[in-house]
């Protein structure tokens, strides 16, 4: 059994007899090496891809710099999100306050680049030396012209939740300040999807089939001036829950918009969501468009899902990614591929996702919360997977333990949403479990191979 | 004939910075030292980014604890969050050694982590692992900063007096894995007994792993460490640190250890002056096999010298690569048009200058330099190639001219962690690379798609 810390026994959850169970939400443990970022990062991985604003980072190089175009995010116009701009803040501004730089840094970029808005992120530092970054943006919106959000994302304010909140909260400071004159009766937000490898030109794109107008996709290929008007439309889909489920909330509350979650990766769920849409606008015409819509994709799809299912059945998986939600999808598409999920686990899910991953799991899966390196190795050998799903910090984990690895994280460059998404992902497993590599490593060499051929 | 170092124009925001914070630098000396986990003494966001950084160059596990503040702890101090870190990291890792770098939120709340790990322990006086500690505030310096000061602060903490031993101590700086074990070779054949610090060859270059390790196998042994006090001598491969930094510096005032600071053996001439050095400290000529090696670099030097004649070269980097560097292309005929740091150390025209002394009035040097910097002066400058890390890559593909991967972080390719770049075998490696970047421009330029040189 791996060995877990005292205070960690709580986050983990084996399904079986005993009855569920699950602390969760909590601060992470010093010392423990979580996977987790902070709020910060939270913040920025979701208006990161507003394309047409400046995102400037208020403190030391080091935030800005190791989230400089890290994310595959998707840009059908401007790219001024792939930039990575910092206030590089020096001793000298730290003793005196960095109000004066962030000011300058501000129009200085507003100038060069003529954004459409500026959001400025507070990193850990701005917190203590208590710069008043408000009154700063409020200062530069009114001389420019254009909305400069601040950003309260300051790193040890909590959690990397606490950053979807403030990011949200950025956001609905510039919805509701555009125009909704044009927006149709059946019309959309599309919350929470990032365009990684352009995934939501494709859902967008389904949408528009199925004869719905899509107002603003936040923030994937995120325009500030469709977010502005993101107020008029009929409905808002989440996708990325842990991120914009806030934000949905908080848009009912003002301007009485419904929303649905719904998720894009696996064909279920795509399909799926894609009913909810049409089921919700109660449009018999629209309907029929989306079951020949479904049809169609899943069935260019499906012969060769089948393909890779051949090869894949009986393989088993561990899943360990940010948010729980992500999660469901992934154990139902693997399901599909005839594969098992044997590990479990986010970096913030909450008490009900957890819940929910143990009703849609099978029995003896393991179900963790905020987990680190030496447990995910552990439940990984425990389990003897032949797959992991996790990001760039879980992949060398796998590699070395010569089990094979998939990312799913927002660095990724191939599409794993929609219908093609299905297949892109098993054209990813298929690639990774079944490579002849891994006869010459040692989990196989000492219990005499196991690696189905390549087809 | 002197450089012509342009100070960064007056602008306040960093485009695209070309340094890194100096927790990174820490977080990587760090992992040269065997049964060491590095603790950032800050929030958790600092010590998850810095691995996720690390790890797209290496693609090695690297581990790194955090004591990860809360509110309270920015308002109260991080003493019992350290207490705990530490506490943690030691039931789940057992490691030798526990390396303490702080970050720009513990350093500006003033938190005196000395005096933490005194109290610790006292707590602890059931054999604690080591611990030591370096201040990195991250808005001072960049990440070699970081690098140079982790590095001292460990032979800071350890090194002991004693009888003086044939020993020579090794600090290398920021180079690559194949790099620190080409040193190993090197001192091997020399026949010297060496600390090399630090020391991540297999802790970030590992083999596959038959069981989970918790801490990579490698790294120098703490033992290797407290002898630096009685070597003989010490080399540093920096063109730019300055005394107060140096650890070299450090054990020459307090055991009177002789040391050489030296730029990176990068070229024939640097390598020169290394092995010269080497040879004359260690009593034993020069082995065979690197009079070899060098003559066969001349020998390519020759073979390849017409294609790049009079090139033109864009370098960016850490401040002493690139002082290395400047010199090596200047010795191959490549002019290094621009050499370009986000370091300030404030030595790097001079060391440019003293590098490259042929080509020195041909030289732009930008220190404090960012990314919008280097692309604004490369488009005035026209150079044929770019010299440098992945960084470089938005500007090369804008220019239409090959980058050659150097440095750190290269992470849109594989095996940034093996290129060789030290001792003749590097600049060989090195050499062949840039040649051969410059016929393969031409070749794809060419109508008559040649195939024959
Ligand atoms: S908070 Fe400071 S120390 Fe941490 S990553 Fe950002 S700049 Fe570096």
């Amino acid at each position: 059994m791996v060995k877990v810390l005292e205070e960690r026994k709580g986050q983990i959850y084996r399904k079986g007899s005993e009855p569920y169970a699950m602390e969760c939400g909590k601060t992470s443990l010093a010392g423990s090496v979580s996977q987790r970022a902070c709020v910060f990062c939270g913040s920025r991985v979701v208006l990161y891809p507003i394309a047409d604003a400046i995102h400037l980072v208020h403190g030391p190089v080091g935030c800005a710099a190791y989230t400089w175009d890290i994310r595959g995010a998707l840009s059908s116009g401007p790219e001024l999100h792939r930039l990575s701009f910092s206030t590089d803040l020096r001793e000298i501004e730290v003793i005196h306050g960095g109000e004066k730089k962030l000011y300058q840094s501000l129009v200085e970029l507003i100038d060069r680049y003529q954004p459409r808005a500026a959001f400025v992120y507070s990193t850990c530092i701005i917190g203590i030396i208590g710069d008043d970054v408000g009154a700063v943006c409020k200062r530069v919106s009114a001389e420019k012209g254009i909305p400069v959000l601040p950003v309260h994302s300051e790193g040890f304010k909590g959690t990397k939740k606490d950053g979807y909140r403030a990011a949200c909260e950025a956001l609905l400071q510039l919805i509701g300040t555009g125009p909704a004159e044009g927006i149709q009766p059946h019309s959309i937000n599309i919350l929470g999807d990032f365009n990684l490898a352009g995934e939501v030109w494709m859902i967008r794109e389904y949408y528009e089939k199925m004869g719905i107008q899509v107002v603003a996709t936040i923030t994937g290929d995120g325009r500030v001036d469709q977010i502005r008007r993101a107020h008029g439309a009929a409905l808002n889909l989440v996708q990325c829950s842990g991120s914009m489920n806030h934000l949905a909330k908080m848009l009912k509350e003002k301007y009485g918009t419904p929303y649905l979650q719904v998720s894009y990766f696996g064909i279920e769920d795509m399909a799926e969501a894609l009913y909810q849409v049409a089921r919700f606008f109660n449009d018999t015409a629209m309907m029929r468009r989306t079951e020949e819509l479904v049809r169609d994709e899943i069935a260019a799809v499906y012969p060769q899902l089948l393909e890779y299912r051949k090869a894949l059945t009986g393989k088993k998986a561990a899943i360990y990614v940010g948010g729980a939600f992500k999660a469901f999808s992934l154990v139902k598409a693997l399901r599909i591929l005839g594969m098992q999920t044997a590990v479990v686990g986010s970096q913030t899910g909450s008490s009900e996702d957890y819940q929910q991953l143990r009703d849609l799991c099978d029995e003896g899966t393991v179900i963790v919360d905020d987990s680190n390196p030496l447990e995910l190795a552990g439940f990984l050998k425990e389990k003897g997977v032949d797959l992991f799903i996790g990001g760039v910090k879980e992949r060398p984990i796998a590699y070395k333990m010569g089990i094979g690895f998939c990312d799913h994280n927002h660095e990724r460059k191939i599409a794993l949403a929609g219908f093609v998404g299905m297949l892109n992902f098993a054209r990813e497993v298929h690639g990774t479990v079944c490579s002849p590599i891994w006869k010459l490593v040692p989990r196989y060499s000492c219990c005499g191979g196991g690696v189905a051929d390549v087809g | 004939m002197s450089v012509n170092h342009q100070p960064r124009p007056a602008v306040s925001v960093t485009t695209n910075a070309c340094k890194l914070c100096t927790p990174l630098g820490a977080c990587l000396a760090f992992r040269g030292i065997e049964g060491t986990v590095p603790l950032l003494h800050g929030s958790q966001g600092c010590s998850t980014y810095i691995r996720r950084y690390i790890i797209s160059h290496f693609k090695e596990p690297i581990d790194v604890a955090s004591s990860n503040f809360s509110e309270s702890s920015a308002i109260f101090g991080g003493g019992v969050n350290l207490a705990t870190a530490l506490q943690n990291v030691t039931a789940q890792y057992h490691p030798e050694l526990i390396a303490v770098a702080s970050t720009c939120l513990s350093e500006t709340i003033g938190d005196d982590v000395p005096l933490f790990i005194r109290q610790y322990r006292r707590e602890h006086p059931e054999r604690p692992p080591e611990i030591i500690h370096v201040s990195t505030p991250s808005y001072r310096g960049t990440h070699m900063d970081g690098f140079h000061a982790a590095v001292r602060a460990a032979v800071d903490e350890l090194a002991e007096a004693g009888a003086p031993e044939r020993r020579i101590n090794l600090f290398p700086g920021l180079v690559s894995p194949a790099d620190l074990r080409h040193l190993k070779e090197i001192m091997a054949d020399f026949g010297v007994d060496y600390t090399l610090l630090p020391d991540y060859s297999e802790t970030l270059d590992g083999e596959i792993w038959q069981e989970y390790q918790k801490i990579a196998p490698g790294g120098t042994p703490l033992a290797a460490i407290r002898r630096t006090g009685r070597a003989m001598a010490s080399f540093e491969f920096s063109g730019t640190i300055a005394a107060e930094h140096s650890t070299g510096n450090l054990l020459k005032e307090r055991f009177g250890i002789s040391y050489l600071q030296t730029a990176m053996p990068i070229g024939v001439r640097a390598c020169d002056q290394f092995f010269t050095k080497l040879a004359e400290v260690s009593g034993n000529p020069i082995p065979d096999c690197y009079r070899k090696e060098r003559g066969r670099l001349v020998d390519s030097y020759v073979d390849g010298h017409k294609y790049i004649f009079g090139k033109r070269a864009v370098l960016y980097g850490e401040e002493d690569l690139v002082v290395s560097l400047a010199g090596f292309l200047a010795e191959i005929g490549v002019i290094p048009v621009l050499c370009a740091s986000g370091g300030e150390s404030g030595r790097l025209a001079e060391a440019v200058q003293a590098a490259a002394p042929e080509v020195a009035d041909r030289i732009t040097v930008r220190d404090g330099a960012d990314f919008m910097d280097i692309a604004e002066l490369a488009e005035k400058l026209q150079p044929d190639l770019i010299v440098g890390n992945s960084k470089g890559y938005p500007l090369a593909r804008k220019l239409q001219i090959p980058l050659i991967r150097v440095g750190f972080p290269i992470h849109d390719r594989l095996g940034g962690q093996r290129l060789l770049h030290l001792g003749y075998r590097g600049t060989q490696a090195l050499f062949d690379r840039i040649v051969n970047a410059v016929i393969e421009r031409q070749q794809d330029a060419s109508p008559v798609g040649y195939s024959y040189m």
